[in-house]
């Protein structure tokens, strides 16, 4: 019906990195056994990722598997198909003690390019972010200064940032304040 | 006089003069130059006022251990007191005043306190000021206040306009100290393979060892120190910070660094300060040693200073305290500074040398220049006055008389060394005494012990105790090939550089000069100087029976000062111990705390300040609600609109409109803060039967059920309405404030004690978008919608009767709707995806105008439930409250056999039947009874009291009935039906207000129902 906005609605911002709204995502949360074939070929199914390990998120065309917890990943979707493959995951898993559910909406979504992206998240988050300790691939669901948030490491060397929908604002001007421009730290 | 030398100065850069202000006062210094060592170039000496007697004082220091030179710089919001001049790099335009005087640091009034001295003496204020009490608030404490202090508190309606930040690091090896030692730990330790962090807080590398002299492999020291940082900045895993104090050592490797990074170079722009927040598997501490002060009277008179710190003006940054330089000492080292003043032109009066045998070469090397030395000598006293004129010399070992006086502008005194062990204290590493030099030194068998039992602090170079060049670089190497050792890297013999220093003669303990000095002379003699803390304080604490280190330094204030210390430690507890005929290790220390030196709020407070000083949670229809009137409420982190103001309307007015539209028409919530948990698994049901009170295992899909959480020892938790969705799954709704912590509730019990059950609990809170829509006309709003979308989900009574929901279409929108209400109106709770949230309640806004649409806020939702007696959370409930206190006993299952809070519901006080119970209260004259207020009872308690049977819960003014209407909870309420009791209010009023039963409204439900 509506066209969906996300909570910071596009915005950028450019210091020694650039951050910016990475728009709608579909995100959905599953939890359940990970060493199961059944969820592993459901998680397959609906993102073309393997189920990852601990503190790894496995990417894939169009969609990822993220780790969580022991027993919680983050899958990710497009938006529009998030609906959709969260019903499939859950007629896939009929048969397991599983919960799927679309938190697409619950989120907002954030990138961080350029070269002092690793030290506007270690800024916030305790976090080892050096290269010798945080690869592409890398996973941590953590924290970013007051607020919950979970983060990557792209293969081109970005990171993307998740978080609640609530906080979207706070997180945006958060990375842009630790993104100033003359706030290089030299310590990678 | 104090001046600037016209060779030396290797920090200083001439070409680059440098303008600032001291007390108003126009003034010049150079680039590389420090606040202090500016100021003595401009011939100013005397820089504040003490903090107890206002004597004058100068600098005595030239790094952090400063007590005395203590300034307020800058002004508007960028001022700040109490900043350290020895600490403070120059730069242009700097403003800098001295403090604790009035009017001027010249002449101050308060200067009184001197002549005072000997009645303000240890443990004062606490003999003085006690009795008559009432006097200590209004008399005492603001004199006290005016007098004694340091620079005056910043604006507090000015905001500091810099920028602070965190930032997070992981090494294997911390190196705290860029000196010679640090340098060397950081280079074996970083040629083991260890990610190595090495952190300087001057500007400078090296440490005293360009000063101090000597050699390193053949060259002098700083060339090894230039060709070491070299080689450092080359290595990978090898990261250098200057500027950046290690200011505390924390349990699990923990350091905390603090950068300042434009303190030097205001305008810069960027952070002010940045607070390392390290981890680390080893720390070596090369944090170097302190000279001690030598505690003769007159000990603080301006121009009076440590040898080596003269030492470190003349050579680092070219100025000379004085023309005519006495130099007092127990050790060899001072003898440096006399030569390094001889070679700078600066006349040597006198080298005082208390021990009687002298000291060994580097005595020789001085009366070989010419210079007088006397041996068994001490200073008797230093004149008093606003700087150095005449020193009395007199035996050491005697009362002080016979004294010999002579003219001299500056004394250099030397106490012998202190290792700085303040890192390796921090987190539990224990000290030996060692008795040859005279300090406390580092026992490496017992360091500060890490999560598997080991030692995660190496201390080494001169804070491990060690003197000269020679032993400080073979322990520094050592120490750090042992640091990455116990990191866990390869062990790798790292060969030490080569130092040589002229070899010095034994140093003699001297704690008093003269020896037996009479109590005239210890009454100006001082140990503490930031806290006006003399020799004769000490001893007459010992003498009123203080014995514990720890409660003479709380009783004199010895060490208690921004300094902590640093100088005066060492000698207080040796006259401590001498006043109690017991051992300085027998006596101890005090306790090394964080931080090492004062860092600023700022950076402890990091990036948050301003937009982002705390998240503020936000809900999708935020902006909107913000644009049209919200007066926010917070509520947990999130913003809510308390009331919608309209242009000239007060906030009591919008509520009262809020009110009677949302009865009459039709008035729209925003409920999206509501916690929405999901709840799956096989065991769900089980689970849920344990969690609420009510039974939920049972509730059909498709419908509601209010339910009720008590905490294990049966006091109500949260509430709020459980959907069944499906076979095995269950949307529990909670409060605002419960989304998180019911959560975690939840996954505790799942986590801890039921493990094997199987129950997945997800968070959706946020996922939804919750719009309340609510009135007499909600159905024919959202029918509105269906209808101009062509279809959608059937919203009538028999289609979705009340407590139940149902998924589907509204208004094109995919929702799931709720019939539930909380007001007691026909009501429909419409959850869509947080993303077309606003696009949904625009949606209704305007279908909604034909209906007189109004939004409403927190205090309406209040005020229609509290007319309909439906309870809060928070409210009728604040932890000691029982679901019977509410009258809630048909939520409480009977056929249950256990449910969290059901054998707490069984305790004698919680079956007590004087417990009180919830009723409702209505004043007789109809005006609104104050909130929190107490129902008066017969008589008065134990305490003088008086007895109260109730108290108010909930008290709002009903637009809807015209008057006020309240919950209480009170004694036997529910039989006393119709009494009439009283509230005292604070002001003197008492209100009298009849019980009634709480549901004031509708009390057969029929609106809600249609």
């Amino acid at each position: 019906m509506s066209n969906p906005v996300t909570a910071t609605n596009g915005a950028a911002f450019t210091g020694i990195a650039t951050v910016k709204d990475a728009g709608l995502q579909g995100m959905i949360t599953l939890r359940g056994d990970l060493a199961s074939k059944t969820l592993q070929a459901a998680v397959k199914a609906a993102t073309g990722a393997e189920v990852p390990g601990q503190r790894k998120v496995s990417l894939a065309e169009g969609g990822a598997a993220a780790w969580m917890s022991p027993d919680e990943l983050l899958l990710l979707v497009p938006y529009e198909e998030a609906v959709a493959k969260t019903a499939e995951l859950a007629e896939a898993l009929k048969g397991e003690h599983a919960l799927a559910a679309n938190v697409s909406d619950a989120r907002s979504f954030f990138s961080i390019t350029g070269e002092g992206a690793r030290e506007v998240l270690a800024k916030i988050a305790p976090v080892d972010l050096s290269p010798e300790s945080f690869a592409p691939g890398d996973f941590r669901r953590s924290r970013t200064a007051q607020v919950a948030a979970a983060f990557w490491l792209q293969e081109d060397g970005s990171f993307r940032v998740v978080c609640f929908r609530s906080v979207g604002v706070y997180m945006f001007n958060l990375l842009s304040n630790a993104a100033h421009p003359q706030s290089a730290v030299g310590a990678y | 006089m104090s001046t600037r030398l016209a060779k030396q100065g290797r920090l200083i850069d001439r070409s680059k003069q440098i303008d600032f202000t001291f007390n108003g006062k126009r003034m010049q210094g150079y680039a590389g130059d420090s606040l202090a060592s500016a100021l003595l170039a401009n011939d100013q000496m005397m820089m504040g006022r003490s903090f107890k007697y206002h004597r004058p004082r100068g600098v005595v220091a030239a790094g952090s251990e400063e007590p005395n030179a203590l300034m307020q710089l800058g002004s508007g919001d960028r001022y700040e007191p109490n900043q350290r001049a020895t600490t403070t790099e120059l730069f242009s335009g700097l403003t800098a005043k001295s403090q604790n005087h009035w009017p001027s640091l010249e002449f101050d009034v308060m200067a009184i306190n001197n002549k005072l001295s000997r009645f303000l003496t240890a443990g004062f204020y606490y003999k003085m000021f006690i009795h008559p009490r009432p006097l200590w608030k209004h008399l005492y404490e603001p004199i006290i206040r005016k007098s004694a202090g340091l620079g005056e508190a910043p604006d507090n309606e000015l905001k500091d306009p810099d920028t602070y930040e965190h930032f997070y690091f992981f090494a294997d090896v911390v190196v705290v100290g860029g000196g010679v030692a640090g340098l060397q730990s950081a280079k074996a330790a970083a040629l083991s393979g260890a990610k190595v962090l090495v952190l300087e807080q001057n500007n400078h590398w090296g440490g005293r060892a360009p000063v101090d002299g000597g050699t390193i492999d053949g060259d002098a020291p700083e060339v090894w120190i230039e060709k070491t940082l070299d080689a450092l900045r080359g290595m990978k895993n090898v990261t250098l910070r200057d500027r950046c104090m290690a200011s505390g050592v924390y349990d699990h490797g923990y350091v905390l660094g603090y950068e300042r990074l434009t303190d030097h170079a205001p305008g810069q722009g960027g952070p002010r300060h940045r607070l390392w927040r390290i981890r680390t598997k080893q720390i070596v501490t090369a944090t170097g040693a302190i000279e001690r002060p030598l505690s003769f009277a007159g000990n603080d008179v301006p121009g009076v200073m440590l040898a080596a710190s003269m030492r470190d003006y003349v050579v680092n940054w070219g100025v000379t305290p004085g023309q005519k330089v006495v130099v007092a000492t127990n050790n060899d080292d001072a003898y440096r500074t006399a030569l390094c003043l001889h070679e700078a032109g600066v006349e040597v009066v006198r080298v005082v040398d208390a021990r009687d045998t002298g000291g060994g070469a580097l005595m020789e090397a001085v009366r070989e220049k010419g210079i007088r030395v006397e041996l068994g000598r001490a200073i008797a006293r230093v004149k008093d006055g606003p700087r150095v004129t005449k020193v009395a010399i007199c035996a050491q070992n005697g009362e002080g008389g016979a004294q010999e006086e002579i003219d001299a502008d500056a004394v250099a005194m030397s106490g012998g060394w202190s290792p700085v062990v303040h890192l390796w204290s921090h987190c539990g590493g224990k000290l030996n005494w060692d008795k040859e030099n005279a300090f406390f030194r580092p026992d490496p068998a017992r360091p500060p012990l890490g999560d598997n039992g080991e030692g995660f602090v190496i201390a080494t170079g001169s804070a491990n105790g060690n003197l000269g060049l020679g032993a400080v670089l073979e322990d520094a190497a050592v120490a750090g090939a042992k640091a990455a050792e116990c990191a866990g890297f390869p062990a790798k013999a790292v060969a030490a550089a080569k130092g040589e220093s002229m070899t010095e003669a034994a140093m003699e303990p001297v704690w008093l000069m003269p020896a037996k000095a009479d109590i005239k002379l210890r009454m100006k003699t001082w140990l503490d100087y930031q806290n006006d803390v003399k020799v004769s304080d000490v001893q007459l604490a010992a003498r009123e029976g203080y014995e514990s280190v720890e409660h003479t330094k709380r009783y004199t204030t010895l060490g208690m000062a921004t300094d902590q210390g640093k100088l005066s430690n060492i000698n207080g507890l040796a006259i401590l111990a001498d006043s109690l005929n017991s051992e300085i290790p027998q006596v101890g220390t005090t306790t090394f705390r964080p931080p090492y030196h004062p860092i600023s709020m700022g950076a402890i407070g990091g990036e948050a300040r301003g937009e982002i000083f705390q998240p503020v949670r936000k809900t999708p229809i935020y902006d909107w609600n913000d644009a049209n009137g919200a007066d926010w409420e917070p509520v947990g982190q999130w913003r809510r609109p308390f009331a919608y103001t309209r242009s000239g309307e007060s906030r009591h007015d919008a509520v009262n409109r809020e009110v009677k539209n949302t009865r009459e028409n039709l008035g729209l919530l925003d409920a999206s803060t509501l916690g929405k948990l999901i709840v799956k698994g096989p065991d769900a049901g089980k689970f849920l039967d344990m969690m609420y009170t009510n039974m939920m295992s049972t509730l059909k899909v498709g419908k509601c059920r209010y339910g009720l959480m008590c905490s294990e020892n049966g006091f109500l938790s949260d509430d709020g309405v459980v959907a069944r969705i499906d076979e095995d799954t269950w949307l529990c709704h909670t409060t605002t404030g419960g989304a998180d912590s019911i959560h975690a509730h939840m996954e505790e019990w799942l986590q801890t004690e039921w493990w094997d059950w199987k129950v997945y609990v997800a968070n959706v809170t946020e996922q939804y978008a919750q719009v309340a829509v609510v009135g007499p006309k909600a159905r024919k709003v959202l029918e509105k919608l269906n209808a101009q979308a062509g279809g959608g989900m059937d919203l009538s009574k028999d289609a979705l009767p009340f407590m139940e929901w149902r998924d589907g279409q509204i208004g094109g929108f995919e929702a799931r709707a709720y019939r539930i209400s909380f007001s007691g109106e026909l009501s429909y709770e419409i959850a869509v995806a947080a993303s077309e949230g606003q696009a949904f309640w625009d949606a209704l806004m305007e279908a909604g105008k034909e209906f007189n649409v109004m939004p409403y806020g927190t205090e309406t939702l209040h005020i229609l439930r509290a007319e309909k007696g439906f309870i809060m959370i928070g409210d009728e409930t604040d932890g000691t409250v029982i679901p019977q206190d509410l009258n809630l006993q048909w939520a409480l299952s009977k056929k249950k056999e256990d449910y969290l809070g059901k054998r707490a519901h069984l305790r004698s006080h919680m079956a007590d039947p004087d417990r009180w119970k919830l009723v409702g209260l209505e004043t007789v004259d109809g005006s609104v009874l104050p909130d929190g207020a107490y129902a008066k009872g017969n008589g008065i308690n134990a305490n003088g009291q008086q007895n109260v049977i109730g108290r108010v819960t909930s008290t709002y003014y009903s637009a809807t009935l015209g008057r006020g209407i309240a919950m209480g909870l009170v004694k036997h309420g529910p039989k006393r039906m119709g009494e009439v009791i009283e509230f005292p209010g604070t002001d003197g009023k008492i209100f009298k207000a009849k019980i009634v039963d709480p549901v004031f409204y509708d009390k057969e439900g029929e609106k809600q129902n249609v």
